[in-house]
């Protein structure tokens, strides 16, 4: 890939985000308008009118842009519906960017929501189109397919399965942490180590807490170009990388391929780095937010990100390095794990933490004076992903 | 009259499957109360149906060079009415579009049919079953599930040659099934009985007479009515001492018998057939020297000694029988007809594609090349036949399942291509990294109506 990218040519100059969780009493309608209010009331003066476009990302509660425009009134404005599986959130806020870099618009929304708890069902469903009915992803459920990276990761590195499991223990017992210091994540108490080592198993080794939560919610970003930032806010985020990267589905077929990685976050990885000028991220990233979706994902990316060498993601876990006081904090607001996952949302909830660390207002959970933070969404499962890696910073430059 | 023209054919072929789960009488008596004792019943997994089980039988034969011109598919719980059941199985064997293929349905004497009709023609029989009664009948516990397959041809290339056919047939109700219904309803057993001796003595001594036999050194008696098997073997001894029969498997019943009677005969000997279902047919049969060469290699004793436990209640979970609270997730999807028909060589045959270019293995087929970008530069890869190794694996405990867990597994063929599948007839705690398996055909699920037939792996025994 060799892609210009856009680096410091737009900014976020305000954010809005609602409580994940299970919203029994409000729908997708109620979370996309009390999102977009929290966003437009930190602008002094800024009204809807003044948004020029909207992209609004969501998995499934909704279909074309008109899921946004009635529910806003937005007054015959353009939004653009997209969808690329979990990383949609962060789709929405990609194509919102590059609409402002190109010089169509100066100011535009993307937003992203998910109305998971309507279902009635346990874990995310699939509308798939009709089909032959041999495809694995039709039958295998989310928390099974990540759970065909336990076995091979502690084959390969020949990692005590009690290691591996303790690994994937400290990831919930952390993001359960960090979450229980965020007031508008799902799970707000933290969770023993005991208590997760002892949950009902859910696919494979994986138990119910070692999977993300399943929520509503909805968050999203007001984008200007750069220039125009100081306009809008004193502290603007300034957008220093976005990559994309779709699997050609190579993986799931090719005996090369030995589920202890994903080639598509590599791929997305490097492109970040690339457009961003970071050629050391464990040093020069202050903070990362990552697709946490099963814990053994959370390892994995450790190392596909180059936050931990090759076989040594789990021992850099357990000694504390992703904590909020270790040397690269990861998921500092609880992740999907502890945050929840409303599907469309969490790519724009992943640069809402951002946003408030680079503010200083995290609360409880602050970082001391962060620069440059990472965010990652994925989509799909091991074998055949869409990843997807932004890098923002708190200056020009 | 017309005689179907079965005399100048014999059997080219054989092969038979019996499932691998077995429902042990004791486990019955535990939860039922009655009788124990130290036997078991041979079953179907949640996964295998009549259709399913009988491409197991008829894959097992060397079919390669010889596609069969006619297939014949007897049973008595056909997977669907109104739709042949034959052309699945046609497909899973991957004979493409040449040929016949029909369903002989409806009772234990569709398998004799199906034999005669393969035999007149010169093409394959296979007979499948899957028998069920309610709980705590004879059916229920006498009964068995299993699959045989017979190839017919040219009197040169016989293992077995037919030497003799009679046919008898009267109406009258020993057993009998409403279509749909769970169950067979029986008349007293003693009036069947009486029914059928008179039929099988003159089908038996007129075919032997035809053929010129006067002891046959095999006797087989297969009859629905268990009273019938015990008493007309006394009827016509036997030099060599029969086997034990799986229990009363429906139509695949007398091709289970035949086919472990192949598995033991010596050439030169004699086999005397008799089937009595609504009648009586009799076949005598004459073992020809190729036999040492062409008996199936997993023997129908050997089926049926091997085998695990599979709990009553889990059973009648399969069967139907008992309606369990399901996972709470959404029923799968119903298999789609234009995608599947698109599909049929995947789908049924497990044939995927391999760059004619760059030699990477696609699993289903792609027609861009995902190892070089080809386009339209693929050859088929057909891997039913192809073992392979585990790569990583799971137990999906929230999936949607007949029987949960599923347990998926990444299978890495030999020779190249990998595909993420499900393991049948294996529990969770088994599976681990370097299994070896083997592909086998099966139902993953029922939805709307309609069953998603596709391949499944299966761990293969003693190889690692």
């Amino acid at each position: 890939m060799s892609a210009r990218g856009i680096s410091d040519r737009v900014a976020i100059v305000a954010m809005g985000c609602t409580r994940f969780g299970e919203h029994w009493s409000s729908s997708a309608d109620d979370l996309m308008i009390d999102a977009v209010r929290e966003c437009l009331s930190a602008v002094p003066g800024m009204e809807l009118a003044d948004v020029e476009a909207y992209w609004l990302g969501t998995l499934g509660s909704g279909q074309s842009g008109l899921t946004l425009s009635r529910a806003l009134a937005v007054d015959y404005r353009p939004v653009t519906r997209v969808e690329n599986y979990c990383a949609t959130g962060s789709e929405a806020f990609r194509n919102a960017c590059y609409a402002v870099a190109s010089g169509a618009y100066d100011k535009v929304m993307a937003v992203g929501v998910e109305k998971l708890k309507d279902s009635g069902f346990s874990g995310l469903t699939r509308s798939d189109p009709p089909g032959d009915g041999t495809a694995p992803e039709n039958s295998l459920t989310a928390p099974a397919a990540f759970s065909l990276l336990d076995p091979a990761y502690c084959a390969k590195y020949g990692v005590d399965p009690a290691d591996m499991r303790a690994a994937m223990t400290h990831v919930a017992w952390k993001n359960h942490a960090n979450g229980a210091l965020n007031p508008k994540a799902q799970f707000r108490s933290g969770v023993s180590k005991e208590k997760i080592d002892a949950a009902p198993l859910v696919a494979g080794r994986l138990g119910v807490y070692d999977c993300s939560g399943v929520s509503d919610g909805a968050a999203c970003a007001l984008i200007v170009r750069a220039e125009d930032a100081h306009l809008y806010t004193d502290h603007p985020v300034y957008v220093k990388a976005l990559a994309l990267s779709a699997a050609p589905g190579r993986a799931a077929m090719d005996t090369g391929y030995d589920y202890t990685t994903f080639p598509e976050v590599v791929r997305s990885a490097e492109e970040a780095y690339r457009q961003a000028g970071i050629t050391d991220p464990r040093r020069q990233i202050s903070m990362a937010e990552v697709h946490d979706c099963f814990t053994p994902t959370e390892l994995v990316l450790m190392e596909d990100l180059g936050f931990a060498r090759r076989g040594e993601a789990w021992r850099d876990i357990l000694d504390g390095a992703f904590e909020l006081g270790g040397r690269l904090p990861v998921n500092p607001d609880g992740g999907l794990k502890s945050f929840g996952h409303p599907v469309g949302a969490s790519g724009l909830r992943m640069l809402y933490e951002c946003w408030l660390q680079f503010r200083g207002e995290a609360g409880d959970r602050q970082l001391a004076d962060p620069r440059l933070a990472l965010t990652h969404n994925l989509g799909g499962r091991p074998g055949a992903c869409v990843s997807f890696v932004s890098v923002v910073g708190s200056e020009l430059g | 009259m017309t005689e179907l023209a079965t005399s100048g054919t014999g059997i080219v072929a054989y092969a038979a499957y019996l499932p691998r789960h077995r429902l042990r009488h004791a486990d019955l008596a535990a939860v039922l109360g009655g009788r124990g004792g130290p036997g078991a019943r041979v079953c179907a997994s949640f996964d295998e149906d009549s259709t399913t089980m009988a491409v197991e039988a008829a894959r097992r034969m060397p079919l390669a060079g010889r596609p069969p011109e006619a297939i014949f598919f007897a049973t008595t719980s056909p997977a669907y009415l109104d739709k042949t059941n034959a052309a699945a199985v046609h497909a899973a064997l991957g004979l493409g579009h040449d040929g016949l293929a029909v369903d002989m349905a409806g009772s234990a004497r569709s398998g004799t049919g199906a034999l005669l009709a393969a035999a007149a023609v010169g093409g394959l029989a296979v007979l499948a079953d899957v028998r069920t009664g309610l709980p705590g009948s004879a059916d229920e516990r006498g009964g068995a599930d299993g699959a045989a397959a017979f190839l017919f041809g040219e009197p040169g290339e016989a293992i077995a040659e037919i030497a003799a056919r009679v046919s008898v047939t009267a109406e009258f109700l020993d057993r009998w099934r409403s279509p749909g219904e769970p169950a067979s309803r029986r008349w007293e057993d003693r009036f069947g009985l009486e029914s059928y001796l008179p039929l099988v003595t003159e089908a038996g001594q007129r075919a032997l007479k035809e053929a010129g036999v006067p002891a046959p050194d095999h006797v087989v008696v297969t009859s629905p009515n268990p009273l019938v098997a015990r008493r007309a073997s006394g009827l016509f001894p036997a030099r060599v001492p029969a086997g034990r029969p799986p229990g009363h498997a429906g139509a695949a019943d007398v091709g289970l018998a035949l086919a472990d009677v192949l598995d033991r005969a010596e050439p030169g000997e004699t086999v005397l057939l008799l089937a009595a279902a609504d009648g009586c047919d009799a076949l005598v049969l004459r073992v020809t020297g190729r036999i040492a060469h062409g008996r199936q290699a997993h023997p129908v004793a050997d089926q049926l000694t091997a085998g695990r436990d599979v709990s009553y209640a889990t059973y009648l979970t399969w069967r139907g029988l008992l309606d369990r609270e399901p996972p709470r997730r959404p029923e799968p999807d119903v298999p789609a007809a234009p995608p599947s028909a698109r599909s049929q060589a995947w789908k049924f045959a497990f044939t995927g594609s391999r760059c004619s270019r760059c030699a990477f293995a696609h699993l289903p087929a792609a027609r861009v090349c995902k190892g070089c970008g080809a386009v339209d530069a693929m050859e088929p890869l057909p891997l039913s036949a192809t073992r392979g190794t585990v790569a990583t694996f799971t137990a999906d405990r929230l999936a949607y399942s007949p029987s949960p867990p599923l347990i998926d597994v990444v299978v890495d063929f030999d020779g190249g291509g990998r595909y993420t599948m499900e393991l049948a007839d294996a529990l969770p705690d088994e599976v681990a990294i370097g299994m070896r398996v083997e592909p086998t055909f099966r139902r993953l699920y029922t939805a709307g109506g309609t069953h998603n037939y596709f391949w499944k792996v299966r761990p293969v025994e003693g190889e690692r």
